[in-house]
Parts: C-alpha cells; structure tokens; sequence
C-alpha cells in the first residue's frame, strides 16, 4: 500500500489560492471590527421572547445617549430590525471602504437582509443552479453573516449588536466569526419553555468563555393601566433560576407593553416614544450595565 | 485540497479553471515533476458550495467586492438596494425636540405628559418634521385641534 504524506506535511503552494482567500476573508473581517469598540450579541436560542425588540429599543437608547451603535440583523431568515429601526426602503450606498450601512431611529446604523429583498414578504430564497439547497444553505448563510460583518463599512462604532436568531448553532456560528465578542445578553421570558431552551444557549455560550452576559428577562409582567400593578404573564421564574444556575447577573425586566410593539412596527423604538414610562426605565437600566459592563462606563 | 502524484510523490499545481457549462466546474492541476495533468470535475452542487464560501478555485480575476456572495445569490433581491449616491436618510428618522420645545412640555402635567409627547412626535413623523420646535407645537394644536395642550 502506497504510504501517504498528511495534507500539511506537503507543500501548501498549489496555486488553487484556496487557503488565501479564506486567511483574507478573516483579515478583512478583523480590520473592520478593529474599529469597533465592542460586539455584543443578543440572543436567546428560542423564538418568541423579544430578541428583536430589545435590540431595537436598546440599540436607539444607547444611540440616543451619544453612543455610535451599529446593528446587524443576523435573521436572514425573518428580518425585522431595519422596520424596527424605521430604516425600511433606505437604499445603501456602495463606496469603495464597503456598503454604507442604513441610519435608523436615533441614528442607528443597521444592516438587515429586509433592506436587500424586493418584495416584502417573500421567503429567503438563495439562487440554487445545483438545486440541493440543504448541503450549501449553511455555508451561504454564515458567508452571508460574514459579508455583514466584514463588508459594511460600520466606521468607529461604540459597539454593534448583532441580533442572533433562534438556535444554539446561530450562536455558536457568531462566537466563530466574532471569537472576540465582548458579551452576550441572553434574553428570556419566565416561562418554564424559556427556562429549558434558554439553558441550552448559555451553557454553550458558557463553555466558549464570553467574557461578559447578562440576562434580559423580557415580558417580566403586564404593567396594568388602570391600577399601575406589575401581573405576572406568564407562570414560572426562568429568569431567576438561569441566573442561579449559571451565575449570570439579570441586567433588566422589561414589562409587557403592546405599545412596545405597535411602535417598532412603525419604526419607532418604544424607548424613543415614551421616554418616561416603565418600559423605557426598564432598558435604561439594562443599557446602564452595557455602558458600565461592555463600555467602560463610556459615555457620550 | 491538494492533488498528489502519487508516482512522483509531488504536489500538482492548479493550471486553469474552466467553467464548460451545466454547472459543472473544471479545476485542471499538473505535476511539475512529470507534466501529468488531471481534471477535478465538480457536478452544480459542489460548484455551488465552493462558490457560497466566496472564494475562486485559483484565485480572483477582481478584486473582492462587498457582499459579493449575498448580491450575486440572493434570488429575490431588490433591484435598487443599492446606489453610488450618499447614503440615503431613514424613512422614519427620529424626531428631535429642541430645548425650547422641552421647556413648554415641563408645563404639561405629568400624568398626561407622555401621551401629550407622543401625539406631538407622531404628528411630526407623519409630515416629515425633525425637530419640534414651540412654532411645531403651535401647528400642531391649531391643525389637530388641541388647544389648552
């Protein structure tokens, strides 16, 4: 039998340039986030508990206080930041440094597949002359994902938050390209179904060793307009009990507000909107811990 | 991926890329030792995966452009995502209240200050206002009706 050197026991120079374009790819990315003070990632690992909200509504307070924030929506699949940041319909600029990301509300530079797609509603749909979508989906996405980070000329950012989706492998895919994200904020709802999935994300994002979490729990309670009272949504103490588990600090209960939404749905963060009410008192506290825990204490 | 001739033990060299249609791809290497040539044929899909990590078997012809790989495999994309011109202004931008304006909402009891604050800035975000100014608010209570707020 024919005894065979190991790939990196032979010569690397094939001329393919494979292995270039990948290094190149990284140092490209590393040069555009040189520049940026932090990148926080926001996830959960469940659907449904308010990642993007928080990310809006965060992302506008900090922009309001001076910050220079920047978004990236890593939803390809169900974007929604750019219509939460009312930057829906921009059109961005193609320079030479990279794609000029969109302002949204109070500033915020975003970047979101909804800004790329023509009509709407329509599903993410890649161009597939192979057909076969599952073996290649994967990979387009985390280049897609990439292309985002790298691409986009971001400029001096304070920080970039990056709206993770659903799914620990959405997180382990950003913890690859960003392997110095300078923390994560989990968010969670009390539910006992929060609890479980929620586990999942910080126990992977535990054992990568981000340096800085904290828990959002969101939808804490439904703040009552007639009595003022905080009632509990939904059963269960997820928040409480993932912050023991994992020693992780909560940073913020965000109150069950259907004005939160209504706003976002018209481009306008609720924090934005209501500066004074328990909603927007409530992201100021998880905004402060940033600022205290991600930033330095920086402030404008 | 590397390609070895094996009689010579010695790493072929990638020679030419030739996309002869089909989505097939052609990836010619040579042994330098022996001149031997083969050709890696990939069917569409490994041509598809190779291409959606955003590199070229054998380098680039161009220099990378941003968001290559989204642009060029985005099946529904919009058709004017994209401009040479400035960045173009948010379609709803926020809605900025000059020190004065602040100074006249301090006289709105609290309780309904927030409600009174919103339907100020909802009124400038629909005619395109970005800054609230106290002739803003005057408008604003002649056109809507609000006088006393």
């Amino acid at each position: 039998m024919t005894r065979f050197r190991t790939y990196h026991e032979v010569s690397h120079d094939t001329g393919s340039h494979l292995l270039e374009q990948v290094v190149e790819q990284g140092e490209r990315l590393k040069a555009r986030l040189d520049r940026i003070g932090t990148v926080v990632a926001v996830a959960s690992g469940k659907g449904g508990v308010g990642k993007s909200a928080v990310t809006a509504n965060l992302a506008a307070l900090l922009a309001q206080g001076g910050l220079e924030v920047g978004v990236v929506d890593a939803d390809l699949n169900g974007p929604s930041i750019g219509r939460m940041l009312g930057a829906l319909g921009a059109r961005l600029a193609d320079e030479p440094d990279g794609i000029v990301p969109a302002r949204g509300a109070a500033g915020v530079r975003v970047i979101s597949m909804e800004l790329l797609q023509d009509e709407e509603d329509a599903p993410l749909r890649w161009r597939e002359p192979g057909g076969h979508t599952y073996l290649w989906q994967s990979s387009v996405e985390a280049t897609a994902l990439r292309e985002f980070l790298g691409d986009v000329a971001w400029g001096d950012l304070d920080v970039l938050l990056v709206d993770v989706p659903p799914g620990t492998d959405k997180i382990r895919r950003l913890l690859e390209l960003v392997p110095g994200l300078g923390g994560t904020l989990v968010v969670t709802t009390p539910s006992e179904l929060s609890r479980s999935v929620v586990a999942r994300s910080l126990r992977l994002i535990h054992e990568a060793e981000v340096p800085v979490v904290g828990l959002v729990s969101n939808m804490s309670g439904y703040l009552c307009p007639d009595c003022g009272g905080l009632h509990a949504l939904f059963p269960g103490t997820a928040p409480e009990e993932l912050a023991a588990r994992f020693e992780v600090p909560i940073w913020g209960e965000i109150p069950f507000d259907p004005r939160l939404g209504a706003s976002t749905d018209r481009g306008m963060p609720w924090v934005l909107e209501d500066p004074e009410g328990a909603v927007a008192d409530a992201f100021r506290s998880v905004a402060r811990r940033v600022r205290e825990e991600l930033l330095g204490g920086r402030r404008p | 991926m590397k390609f070895l001739c094996v009689p010579c033990d010695a790493v072929m060299a990638f020679s030419e890329r030739v996309l002869p249609g089909d989505g097939t791809m052609a990836a010619v290497f040579e042994c330098g030792t022996c001149g031997r040539e083969m050709a890696l044929l990939t069917n569409p899909m490994e041509t598809q995966l190779v291409s959606t990590m955003g590199v070229k078997v054998g380098g680039r012809e161009v220099p990378v452009q941003p968001l290559e790989t989204v642009r060029g495999s985005l099946d529904d994309a919009r058709p004017d995502a994209f401009t040479e011109e400035a960045p173009s202004p948010p379609t709803v931008g926020p809605v900025r209240w000059s020190e004065e304006a602040l100074l006249r909402l301090e006289s709105v009891p609290r309780f309904v200050r927030g409600m009174v604050k919103r339907i100020y800035t909802d009124y400038a975000q629909e005619r395109g206002i970005s800054t609230i100014s106290p002739e803003v608010m005057d408008r604003a209570r002649s056109d809507l009706g609000l006088e006393g707020m």
